[in-house]
């Protein structure tokens, strides 16, 4: 059984208007309905793009939201229903690390006191003395000097912060670590030791890590399985390694090829799949599939009338796309890709009709270069004007 | 000929009472027309005090600015302000990373844009209106003349840092200096905006400086890569030979501590040890020596200089570079420390730690 197991939850945070009564005018659907499990020892990466939800759906899992529907089922109790005390207790065993590792710390305790706090709403060491000899433990693991224990957050450097907000997760002895952006606001010399500090802390104390970043590659480095979300939703869940080799969602294709790889070789072969526009609105999420307005595989049958759910492809690959064999298999192509010499896969009827779709598409791009044919002359007045512009003060410099 | 052309730019905090902060010293670079060029590096190295220094933005007081920035027979940084405010925008202009702080939130994005168009190409009224939104279409912004009547707060992160963008390159300057422009986005729209930066380059032949710390978005954008270490280039190479063998210990470092997407799951990471803090002054020696792990004693004896130990035109500063067959010295913190303890290192190691206190708030805001 899993130890952490998301039963269909979501989270909608209520929109308000109206001076003397609160009207409720509607709803931002941060996160839309998701379930998942989470292994015991493993680290699930929760992978998404700013405003997706990740970190509200994170929240949620410790009931720092409230969530609205759903179950968060957690070594066999239902967290969603548990009484506030309860779920006190719960907290011992579920801990965060947060994305800003100076916010998340007091600025007025001394690093005794932030790491004593919690162990002492737990009950856990007699007194003071214990405490300190286990707070003096953990620090030792996270590689922080024991002096450390009189000082003050600002004393320490973004990177020692965050080791002191994993080192109050840790001295609560915790199952489940649910690590929100842990590296993200370190620079990339300190992001590797921090990462490599979580890898081996897991190895040495047996916990289960929820891994929230926007990063894929920090992602892909540290989790065994990941999940790619797109406004509210999971769009794709699968083994780390699997999800890189063949990642089957047009959303999770687009988010892989724009990674940028420090590899010139990569970087200049590599395929790119641009999207076009940005993230709708969570408060008004497109109908259908909420990624058919982006989608470069947009059909015109389903994609914006029906919702995809996720669908089990084996070996653990869940995909919440309609076409998602058929762009597998290559039977679609995406809008503005080159077309093949030989076109594959048998023709169907959604082929024929994606060839329509294709010519109507090709003939909208002619008319698109011919636009931006003039833009580009356009474009070309504005910088010739410029450049004898550019000219005239080239005299009042010598002069 | 070199658009622009920076030799040995340095530029110091000075503070009554305080000791000088070198922010940047010996700092030289070409940029040719149409050509990319990447200054690289962690927060606290000096990137984005050269470009502001470049722009001359930094204030008159409290910085000593030394060195030339030949701009077409134009030294940036002797020119008066007047002169300065002219080039701006014509010649030179910048990208900034926060595109929401850069606008101004009271002013709607269409008069911030024509502001510029009347300020150097004196166009008035309903032309310069015309001109900006041909400028917000051009950088892919849909729905142009709506949107110049909106506010910042009303446009999408991707959408502002396009909207500076068109601004920028509302006079068609020569030179554009982009500082970090995408690090407040998310991948899609970071692929996007440098897929523009690129088009702006190859069709208009501008000069563009990047200064960013993504060696991902470096590798695919810049021609030629400066790293930046405590104010200093300590490497300074082609992209290619640059990515293919990292000779500076920093660099080697640097490439070896990104998880990369395409590496196996399970690959252990190679940090650099230490933090920013460990530094020593380079007139001690190599600034990079106490986290270095291919450090000797010799990266004690005075500044290290640029040379070109293999190929040409890749420069490093570093008297042992990592050279393929050489192996990192791992004789552990310990051993290093006893062995250092009568030196600089040893000295500067002992008065560090002691000052933990002193942990810069640079790099905690960072």
């Amino acid at each position: 059984m899993s130890l952490l197991e998301l039963k269909g939850v979501k989270v909608h945070f209520p929109v308000k208007k109206g001076i003397f009564f609160d009207r409720v005018v509607g709803h931002v659907y941060a996160v839309d309905g998701i379930s998942l499990s989470v292994e015991a020892g493993q680290t699930y990466g929760l992978v998404g793009e700013s405003g997706c939800g990740k970190t509200t759906l994170g929240r949620a899992v410790l009931r720092l939201n409230d969530i609205t529907e759903g179950e968060v089922v957690f070594d066999g109790t239902d967290l969603a229903s548990l009484p506030e005390e309860e779920m006190r207790r719960q907290r011992q065993r579920l801990q965060m690390v947060f994305q800003d590792p100076l916010g998340s710390l007091n600025p007025r305790q001394n690093i005794e006191s932030i790491l004593s706090e919690g162990m002492a709403a737990h009950g856990i060491g007699a007194n003071q003395d214990e405490r300190r000899e286990k707070i003096k433990e953990i620090l030792a693991k996270v590689g922080l000097p024991t002096n450390a224990l009189a000082r003050y957050p600002h004393e320490f450097s973004g990177g020692q912060r965050q080791r002191i907000g994993i080192a109050r997760a840790l001295v609560l002895e915790p199952d489940v670590i649910i690590c929100d952006e842990p590296v993200s606001a370190l620079d990339v010399s300190i992001q590797a030791q921090v990462l490599n500090l979580l890898e081996e802390i897991q190895d040495s104390m047996g916990l289960t890590y929820v891994v929230i970043a926007h990063d894929l590659a920090v992602v892909r480095h540290i989790s065994d399985v990941i999940g790619v979300m797109y406004l509210g939703s999971l769009v794709e869940e699968a083994p780390s390694d699997l999800l890189y080799a063949e990642p089957k969602h047009p959303y999770t294709k687009a988010l892989m090829s724009a990674v940028p790889v420090p590899d010139p070789e990569v970087e200049d072969n590599r395929e790119r799949i641009l999207l076009t526009g940005d993230l709708p609105s969570p408060a008004n999420p497109p109908s259908g599939c909420r990624f058919h307005t982006r989608c470069p595989w947009k059909q015109d049958t389903l994609c914006a009338t029906d919702r995809p759910e996720l669908k089990d492809l084996g070996d653990g690959h869940r995909v919440a796309c309609h076409y998602a064999t058929e762009i597998a298999e290559g039977r679609l192509r995406r809008s503005g890709e080159s077309v093949p010499a030989t076109l594959p896969g048998p023709p169907s009827l959604t082929h024929e009709m994606h060839e329509m779709h294709e010519r109507e598409e090709q003939e909208e791009q002619e008319e698109r270069a011919v636009d931006t044919a003039q833009k580009v002359q356009k474009g070309q007045k504005g910088p010739g004007s410029g450049a004898s512009g550019g000219d005239e003060p080239a005299p009042a410099r010598e002069g | 000929m070199a658009l622009l052309s920076v030799d040995e730019l340095s530029i110091t905090f000075t503070r009554r009472g305080q000791r000088d902060a070198k922010a940047v010293s010996g700092v030289s670079f070409d940029i040719d027309p149409g050509q990319v060029v990447g200054l690289v590096g962690e927060s606290g190295c000096g990137k984005s005090v050269t470009s502001l220094a470049l722009m001359g933005l930094l204030p008159d007081k409290g910085v000593r600015i030394g060195g030339t920035a030949d701009y077409d027979g134009t030294d940036l940084l002797s020119l008066s302000k007047n002169r300065m405010r002219d080039m701006r925008g014509t010649q030179l202009a910048m990208i900034f990373q926060d595109p929401l702080s850069s606008l101004n939130p009271v002013v709607p994005i269409g008069v911030q844009v024509t502001e510029i168009l009347k300020r150097h190409r004196g166009m008035k009224g309903e032309a310069a209106r015309k001109e900006a939104a041909d400028l917000l279409d051009r950088v892919g912004i849909p729905d142009p003349t709506r949107r110049l009547k909106e506010y910042p707060h009303q446009l999408s992160g991707g959408m502002r840092q396009r909207a500076l963008i068109a601004m920028a390159v509302a006079c068609a300057p020569r030179m554009l200096i982009a500082d970090e422009p995408t690090t407040a986005l998310d991948v899609t729209i970071q692929a996007q905006i440098l897929e523009l930066l690129k088009e702006l380059v190859d069709q208009e032949g501008t000069g563009l400086l990047m200064i960013t710390h993504d060696l991902g978005v470096v590798a695919g954008l810049c021609d030629k890569v400066n790293v930046l270490y405590a104010g200093r280039v300590v490497e300074s190479a082609e992209r290619r030979p640059l990515f293919a063998a990292p000779t500076h210990p920093y660099s080697h470092g640097l490439l070896g501590s990104i998880p990369r997407l395409d590496a196996p799951r399970g690959e252990k990471l190679n940090p650099i040890r230490g933090s920013i803090n460990d530094n020593i002054e380079w007139a001690d020696g190599c600034a990079f020596a106490p986290r270095c792990d291919y450090y000797t004693m010799e990266c004690l004896t005075g500044t290290p200089q640029l040379t070109e130990p293999l190929t040409a035109g890749h420069q490093v500063r570093c008297v042992n570079p990592v050279v393929e067959g050489s192996t990192p010295n791992d004789d552990g913190d310990a051993g290093r420390a006893e062995s250092a303890g009568e030196d600089a290192v040893g000295d500067a190691r002992d008065g560090k730690s002691a000052d933990i206190e002193k942990a810069d708030t640079t790099e905690a805001s960072s």
